[in-house]
C-alpha cells in the first residue's frame, strides 16, 4: 500500500464484521492515485465533517444528455488523484442477474479507464462505475458499447427500468418482470439517453404485491403483479404445514386483513371475493398457497422521495392489466401519461406532484382513463365538487 | 492497420437471457415453491430440479478486487452465474447442493458473512454520502459499516419477529429513499443557506432558484447591481432544494449538520398497507468514523422491538398496535415539538380521537 496514505480515522473501519469498504478501496490505492486520493479527502471529510465534492458540472458523452455525473473535487490541488472523479450509470441487466464472464469484462474496462470503484448497484439499479476523468469518458463509453453495455439515465429523463428477480427465480411472479423491463428499456432508449422530460421518471416492476422493487414507494409509475381470480390451495400441503406443528390459526387466519380465511381441522377455506392479495398467507405457507392463475399487474402512479412537496406512495391508476408481449398496451398507457405531463406539467414537477397539483380527475381525463372506486382510499369528504353538468334554463337545454 | 470502429449508441442492456443459469432457463416461470435451509441460504423447486441461494453481504461500494473474487467463487461453484438483490447483496446460484458448505467456507475466508434471508435485517439500502455527493449532511458508507457491526448478528440469523430494513440517506433528496424503511437513518442539514453572492449572478437562473423554495422564503436581490438573491431564514426549513438548482447556496455546515433517525415504514402489502416513515429521533451529531450515538440509538430500537413485537409484525405494525405514546415510554426515546408536523396537511397527523392508553 502507498506509504504516504495516512487515513487513522478510516483505519477504524477496517474493524468488525460487516464489510469494509475503507479496506476495499485501500487494495487499490496501491496502484490507483484516484483510490488513495479518495481515501485521503475522505479522511479529510471524517475530520471536518463536511463533504468536499463540488456541485455537478456538465459532462457527458456525445449525443447523449445524461448517464455520466458530472463530479470534482472541491480542493484539486490537495487531491489532485480525485480532481475529477464523474460516475457512469450503465444499464443493469434485468433481475440483475449476470455472468462472471460478462462482469469480468466491464471490471477490465472499470480497470484500463476508471477508478476501479463501482457501486453494485445504484439506488436507481443501475451498475454504477464511480470515478473517472472528463477525458475518460468516450473511452469507456466506446469500450462498454463495443462489449454490449450501454449507459443509464440522469437528469430530467427516463431511469433505467428496474425489475425483481421475477419468473427467473420466484414463484410469485405474476407476469414476466425480466421481460417487461427489457422491452421498456429498449422501446425508450431516446428518452432515456436524452432529457426531454420536466423531471426524472422511473420505472420499476415488482411481480407480487411484496413488491421487492420498492415500486410503490420509488418509481414514478409501479408496475405491480397482481392476479384477479382465487388463490391456489393445495389441500395436502395445507395439512402438512399444520402436522408440522404450524400456528396457522394464529400466525395466519388472525393476520388476514380482512378475515377471508377460515381454518377447520387442517383444511383451509378462503373467500376469495374478500382478498386484498396482501401476500401474508402465500408467503408464510408458500408450499401449499399461491397466487392465482388470471394474473396480471396494477400500474401505480407517482411515487417519489419528500423533496418538494413531501414523499408520496404511488397510486393506483389500473387496477388490473394482462402483461404479455409485446406488452403494446403498456406503451400505449405510458405514452398517453408523458404527453399529458409533457404538455401541462412544470419544471421539476414529477408526475405525483402533478396529479396532485392538476387533481386525479383531471389527470385520467387527459390520458383517457375512467374514475374507478379502485383507485381511491375513499370519496371525497368535502362538498367543494366543480360539477360540469347542469340544467340551464330553457331555450339553452342541457349542457 | 487499425480501423475506426463505427461507434454504437443507443443498444440499451443486453438480454438477460444470457445471463441465466441453464437450471433457471429450463425452471422459468414454473416454479413451484422455496424453502429456506439456513439464514443465507434458500433452496427454489421446480420441474427441472432445484436450484440453491446464498446470500452474501456487500458494502455495495465495492472495488473490481472485491468483485473478482466473488466471481471466482462464481465460477468455482456456482456454474459462473449469480445475480444481485434489490439490496446490493450478492446470490450465488447453485445447481449442485454440495457446493453449498465449500462455497460458504470460501466467503467466510473472504471476511462476507452469509445471511439476509426473512426475518433478518438484509443489506442497508443507502447513497453516495462523502464519497461522492455535493449535498451530503453525512457519510452513507461509513454509517452503514457501523450500523452493520452492530447489528451484524441479525443479519446472519433471523430471530426478529419478522423482517426488518434499513436505509441511509445523506441528505433530504433522499436518493436512498428511506421514507418507507422499517428504520431510516437520514442526513440532515439545520441551517439555511450561505448564499455566495459573488458567484450566483453568473451561476443560478435566479427565477429558478427563486421558485425552487417550497415555503417561498426566497426572494430576488440587489447587491451592487447585480440581481441575487436573499433568503427568510425564519421560512427556511433546509431542504436543500435551491441548492440542487443553484450551487451557490451551499448547506454544509460541520458544527449542525447531522442524522435523523425514522421508524415504521413499509413497502410490501403483507397484513397491513404500506406505511411512511415517522420521525423518532430528530437529530444526532456527526460523530464519525462510528457515529456511537446513531448506532446506539438504531441498536436501542432495533432491540425493543425484538422484545416487543409479536411474529410478522413489522416495526410500523408493532407501533400501531400499541401506540406512538408507548413506542417513546418503552424506547426511552424524548418526544419533542419537532416531532409534531408543521408541513403540508400537518392536521392529518393530529390525534382526533380520544384512542389513547394511559
Amino acid at each position: 500500500m502507498a506509504d504516504d496514505l495516512k487515513t487513522p480515522l478510516l483505519d477504524e473501519l477496517e474493524k468488525g464484521p460487516w464489510p469494509s469498504f475503507v479496506k476495499d478501496i485501500k487494495s487499490l490505492a496501491g496502484k490507483k492515485e484516484m483510490a488513495k486520493d479518495l481515501l485521503r479527502q475522505l479522511e479529510k471529510s471524517y475530520e471536518d465533517k463536511r463533504g468536499y465534492w463540488k456541485h455537478g458540472g456538465l459532462v457527458g458523452v456525445m449525443g447523449y444528455g445524461g448517464g455520466v455525473i458530472g463530479r470534482y473535487s472541491a480542493l484539486p490541488e490537495e487531491f489532485p488523484g480525485v480532481s475529477h472523479f464523474h460516475t457512469l450509470r450503465i444499464n443493469q441487466t434485468s433481475g440483475w442477474f449476470y455472468t462472471a464472464d460478462a462482469l469480468r469484462e466491464i471490471l477490465n474496462i472499470w480497470e484500463e479507464h476508471g477508478s476501479g470503484l463501482l457501486n453494485v448497484h445504484g439506488s436507481t439499479g443501475d451498475l454504477v462505475l464511480l470515478g473517472t476523468r472528463t477525458e475518460e469518458l468516450e473511452p469507456t463509453f466506446r469500450a462498454l458499447t463495443e462489449k454490449g453495455w450501454d449507459l443509464g439515465g440522469s437528469g430530467s429523463d427516463l431511469r433505467t427500468p428496474s425489475c425483481c428477480v421475477g419468473p427467473g427465480r420466484c414463484e410469485y411472479a405474476c407476469y414476466d418482470t425480466l421481460s417487461l423491463a427489457y422491452n421498456l428499456t429498449h422501446a425508450y432508449q431516446d428518452e432515456l439517453h436524452r432529457p426531454m422530460f420536466n423531471y426524472k421518471y422511473k420505472i420499476k416492476m415488482s411481480g407480487c404485491p411484496n413488491d421487492c422493487t420498492a415500486a410503490i414507494a420509488r418509481s414514478d409509475m409501479g408496475i405491480i403483479g397482481i392476479w384477479k381470480d382465487d388463490i391456489q390451495v393445495k389441500p395436502d400441503a395445507v395439512a402438512e404445514y399444520v402436522d408440522s406443528g404450524l400456528d396457522v390459526q394464529g400466525l395466519v387466519v388472525e393476520n388476514c386483513p380482512t378475515g377471508c380465511i377460515e381454518l377447520d381441522g387442517n383444511e383451509i377455506k378462503i373467500d376469495n371475493s374478500n382478498c386484498v392479495k396482501c401476500m401474508h398467507c402465500i408467503n408464510v405457507m408458500p408450499k401449499a398457497l399461491s397466487p392465482g392463475k388470471e394474473r396480471g399487474a396494477a400500474i401505480t402512479l407517482g411515487a417519489k422521495a419528500p423533496i418538494v412537496e413531501g414523499a408520496l406512495f404511488g397510486s393506483v391508476i389500473i387496477p388490473f392489466m394482462k402483461l404479455e408481449e409485446p406488452f403494446e398496451e403498456v406503451h400505449d398507457l405510458i405514452e398517453r401519461i408523458w404527453e399529458f405531463w409533457d404538455e401541462h406539467g412544470t419544471n421539476r414537477e414529477r408526475i405525483g406532484e402533478f396529479i396532485e397539483r392538476v387533481s386525479l380527475a383531471t389527470f385520467l381525463e387527459g390520458i383517457g382513463e375512467k374514475p374507478l372506486p379502485q383507485m381511491i382510499k375513499a370519496p371525497r369528504d368535502n362538498p367543494y365538487v366543480f360539477y360540469e353538468e347542469y340544467y340551464a334554463e330553457e331555450g339553452e337545454g342541457e349542457k | 492497420m487499425a480501423t475506426e470502429v463505427e461507434r454504437k449508441t443507443d443498444i440499451g442492456p443486453p438480454h438477460y437471457e444470457k445471463f441465466l443459469h441453464p437450471l433457471v432457463k429450463e425452471n422459468y416461470g414454473k416454479w413451484e415453491y422455496h424453502e429456506t435451509l439456513a439464514p443465507g441460504v434458500l433452496m427454489h423447486h421446480g420441474p427441472a430440479g432445484d436450484l440453491y441461494t446464498v446470500r452474501v453481504s456487500s458494502p455495495r461500494l465495492v472495488s473490481i478486487n472485491f468483485l473478482n473474487n466473488i466471481l471466482d467463487l462464481a465460477d468455482k461453484y456456482a456454474d459462473g452465474y449469480l445475480r444481485f438483490t434489490s439490496r446490493n447483496n450478492v446470490e450465488f446460484l447453485l445447481a449442485n447442493k454440495d457446493n453449498i458448505e465449500p462455497l460458504k467456507k470460501e466467503i467466510s475466508e473472504l471476511g462476507l458473512l452469509v445471511g439476509g434471508t426473512n426475518n433478518a435485517i438484509s443489506n442497508i439500502v443507502h447513497t453516495q454520502g462523502w464519497v461522492h455527493c455535493h449535498s451530503a449532511a453525512t457519510d452513507a458508507s461509513g454509517l452503514v459499516k457501523s450500523v452493520m457491526d452492530e447489528l451484524a448478528e441479525y443479519f446472519t440469523s433471523q430471530k426478529l419477529p419478522a423482517k426488518l430494513r434499513i436505509a441511509v440517506a445523506c441528505c433530504l433528496n433522499m436518493c436512498g429513499a428511506v421514507h418507507a424503511s422499517d428504520i431510516a437513518i437520514l442526513g440532515v442539514h439545520r441551517t439555511p443557506p450561505k448564499i455566495d453572492n459573488a458567484t450566483l449572478p453568473n451561476l443560478c437562473e435566479i427565477p429558478t432558484t427563486v421558485a425552487s423554495c417550497p415555503n417561498n422564503a426566497i426572494r430576488p436581490t440587489s447587491i451592487e447591481g447585480k440581481t441575487t438573491v436573499k433568503v427568510d431564514e425564519d421560512k427556511c426549513m433546509y431542504c436543500g432544494n435551491c441548492y440542487t438548482v443553484c450551487p451557490a447556496m451551499p448547506l454544509a455546515d460541520p458544527l449542525n449538520d447531522g442524522v435523523s433517525i425514522w421508524v415504521g415504514g413499509k413497502i410490501c402489502n403483507a397484513r397491513s398497507e404500506p406505511m411512511f416513515t415517522k420521525l423518532a429521533i430528530p437529530y444526532l451529531p456527526n460523530n464519525p468514523p462510528r457515529w456511537p450515538e446513531v448506532t446506539g440509538a438504531v441498536k436501542n430500537i432495533v432491540e425493543i422491538y425484538a422484545a416487543n413485537a409479536k411474529p410478522y409484525e413489522r416495526v410500523g405494525e408493532w407501533i400501531n398496535r400499541i401506540g406512538w405514546p408507548k413506542f417513546f415510554d418503552l424506547t426511552g426515546i424524548e418526544f419533542t415539538k419537532y416531532h409534531l408536523d408543521d408541513f403540508r396537511h400537518a392536521g392529518t397527523t393530529y390525534r382526533r380521537s380520544l384512542h389513547n392508553r394511559y
